[in-house]
């Protein structure tokens, strides 16, 4: 046999270690293709304040929504005030959010609008708890996907004490609390 | 009419709630008789997904880093590259996904059905490979945000004898092996967890993880790359397919080198193999009788190393958190331990129950028992294929970079006084 047509030693591995490679990717990518988002079950969410603390990011990619169609839209709103709070009014002293990042807009009496200012929140799911206790329920947290870096493994899921974290798929990136698909969304 | 209709939509839908989730309407939300509209909610899509492009750069990352080793000879080059991919894959992207990494993603989609990976994952997982596959472990080289900033700070490295090196090098074995066990068993993402410096590059990590990186880079001034040669887990990979590239970094070829050995204390990773020493060459029966006896000890060795991961499974399950959760459980209902932590409150406000819980975690650990015997003879049969290499003493007449654990870095190239044959010189092929 020719001298530069003899098969080496190391071509030979090199072939079957680019066969192993190729099958491998194939039995890897054959199944799903989609990239993945992580984003919390607000139904399994207990509140327990480590969205806050336990994000690299500071603040937190964790932000609290509020769901309008089932906003009671109160004057006496316990996510918004703190309950020992010994005037009913605006000033910081009597905000239940440690932020002041939720913003109350009179509509018409007696509804006033509560709105996130998503720049200050920090993910403590305070409003959350009280509305959940006190309200209907219409707060709850998410992760702002424009927000979060999308880490392999997320700090905040291995931190979570029941188990509201998962990796969804990037094209269902929101889970609403009503359990309605968000727009957009299929 | 519209009201009506509104209304009667409203309650409907509020039923439908209440009765499938944990919310509760204690209000009813109002009827507004101004002309307000509900907010829509803002949901911004996801943009810290890695898409085509960054794919693209990594490709031409990889491809600039192969010129600059096989065709330009310039560690200069290397080294500007170093930065840039610092720059773009550490501090710009954040270090996430990284193609370290994502050897998690990739066996996980392997390991455990119906998880996928994304086709970008898998480029990123696969185009280091194949470099390395055809010219060596250019990704270490300069593309690697981990590699890169280790390099970067390596500026007074001392030379570590080789035997430390390798026993050392062992470690980045156990952690490949640990790391697929924890995948594969859905105890986490350890390299991910592990990792020491993106938290520097997203300046922001838990105390102990910025403590470990800063330790590591203080390290690395002195010990160079010491988590590349060390704990890598994909350097394995890489170092795998690197050992059957098809070109690779050299240094001056037979006849023009003229032993000075610059290269070789040049080099800080112990990458550079001299000539085999004569007082190495030995009778050929001395040592093929040796490699022969090593050879037959390799079954031996993996067998004891696989039973002794499968006797290890115990404490090895604890690394998964519905084990420590049990665990926790139990104590804490033996009152061994006298106060709840926010873990054990959770689950027992939760509606699993205790049995459930230590059944689950029961299953655990009998996963543990297969995957602790395949960790164990995983790295039992690394050991005894390292101690049979050791024993097959390779004739040698020049100096060559050890393809397997070279970086590619290209230290070594300003320090050889044989000018390269034409500029540029191109890399010796060898089949």
């Amino acid at each position: 046999m020719d001298e530069s047509k003899k098969i080496g030693r190391r071509d030979f591995v090199r072939g079957a270690a680019a066969f192993a490679l190729a099958g491998g990717t194939w039995a890897a990518v054959g199944t799903k293709a989609e990239g993945t988002v992580w984003q919390l079950d607000p139904n399994k969410c207990t509140q327990c304040g480590r969205c806050a603390t336990h994000c690299v990011l500071n603040p937190s990619a964790v932000k609290c929504m509020n769901q309008f169609n089932i906003c009671g839209y109160c004057d006496l709103c316990f996510a918004y005030l703190h309950p020992g709070s010994r005037e009913r009014n605006t000033g910081a002293e009597n905000l239940l959010c440690p932020t002041a990042a939720i913003e109350r807009k009179f509509i018409e009496d007696p509804y006033y609008e509560y709105k996130i200012n998503e720049d200050n929140c920090i993910g403590c799911a305070k409003c959350v708890e009280a509305c959940l206790v006190f309200g209907n329920g219409s707060f709850y947290l998410q992760v702002r996907q424009d927000v979060c870096i999308n880490c392999n493994e997320c700090s905040i899921a291995k931190a979570c004490p029941s188990n509201a974290w998962s990796k969804v798929p990037a094209s269902k990136p929101y889970m609403f609390i009503t359990g309605e698909t968000p727009p957009g969304q299929k | 009419m519209k009201r009506l209709s509104k209304a009667a939509l409203l309650l409907l839908f509020l039923g439908l709630a209440a009765s499938v989730y944990a919310i509760e309407i204690r209000f009813a939300p109002p009827d507004f008789q101004t002309d307000y509209t509900l907010p829509g909610e803002r949901i911004p899509a996801p943009s810290a997904g890695f898409g085509a492009w960054d794919v693209l750069i990594l490709f031409a990352a990889l491809s600039t880093a192969t010129w600059l080793v096989l065709k330009k000879r310039s560690r200069r080059g290397l080294f500007l590259l170093s930065i840039a991919c610092m720059v773009y894959f550490g501090f710009w992207r954040k270090g996430c996904i990284c193609p370290v990494g994502s050897l998690q993603n990739v066996a996980a989609a392997i390991l455990i059905p119906g998880v996928g990976v994304s086709a970008v994952v898998v480029a990123f997982f696969v185009m280091p490979l194949i470099f390395s596959l055809f010219f060596g472990r250019v990704f270490c080289a300069s593309v690697c945000p981990l590699g890169a900033i280790q390099e970067l700070v390596a500026i007074r490295p001392i030379k570590i004898s080789s035997s430390i090196e390798r026993a050392l090098g062992l470690g980045k074995y156990v952690y490949l092996g640990v790391a697929i066990l924890g995948v594969g068993t859905g105890a986490g993402f350890f390299v991910c967890r592990y990792d020491p410096f993106v938290g520097l590059y997203r300046l922001g990590h838990s105390f102990n993880m910025l403590l470990a990186g800063g330790v590591i880079l203080v390290l690395g001034i002195f010990i160079a790359r010491p988590y590349c040669r060390f704990l890598c887990p994909y350097g394995v990979l890489l170092g795998w397919m690197s050992k059957f590239s098809k070109w690779h970094l050299d240094i001056a070829p037979q006849g023009k080198c003229v032993d000075c050995r610059l290269c070789e204390s040049s080099c800080p990773y112990n990458a550079m193999d001299m000539p085999t020493p004569i007082h190495l060459m030995e009778k050929q029966d001395t040592g093929k009788k040796r490699t022969q006896r090593l050879v037959l000890l390799v079954p031996v060795i993996t067998g004891i190393a696989a039973f002794a991961g499968y006797l290890l499974h115990e404490p090895l399950s604890r690394m998964h958190p519905t084990v420590q959760l049990s665990e926790r459980v139990a104590a804490e209902d033996l009152k061994l331990i006298p106060e709840q932590i926010l873990e054990t409150e959770h689950f027992r406000a939760g509606s699993q129950t205790t049995e459930q819980l230590h059944a689950e975690a029961l299953a655990l650990r009998s996963q543990f028992k297969a995957g602790g015997a395949l960790l164990g003879a995983f790295l039992g049969l690394v050991v005894s294929l390292k101690l049979v290499g050791l024993s097959v003493v390779r004739k040698r007449t020049v100096f060559e970079p050890h393809r397997e654990t070279c970086f590619s870095c290209g230290r070594c190239y300003p320090y050889c006084p044989v000018e390269p044959e034409g500029t540029p010189n191109v890399a010796q092929e060898r089949v």
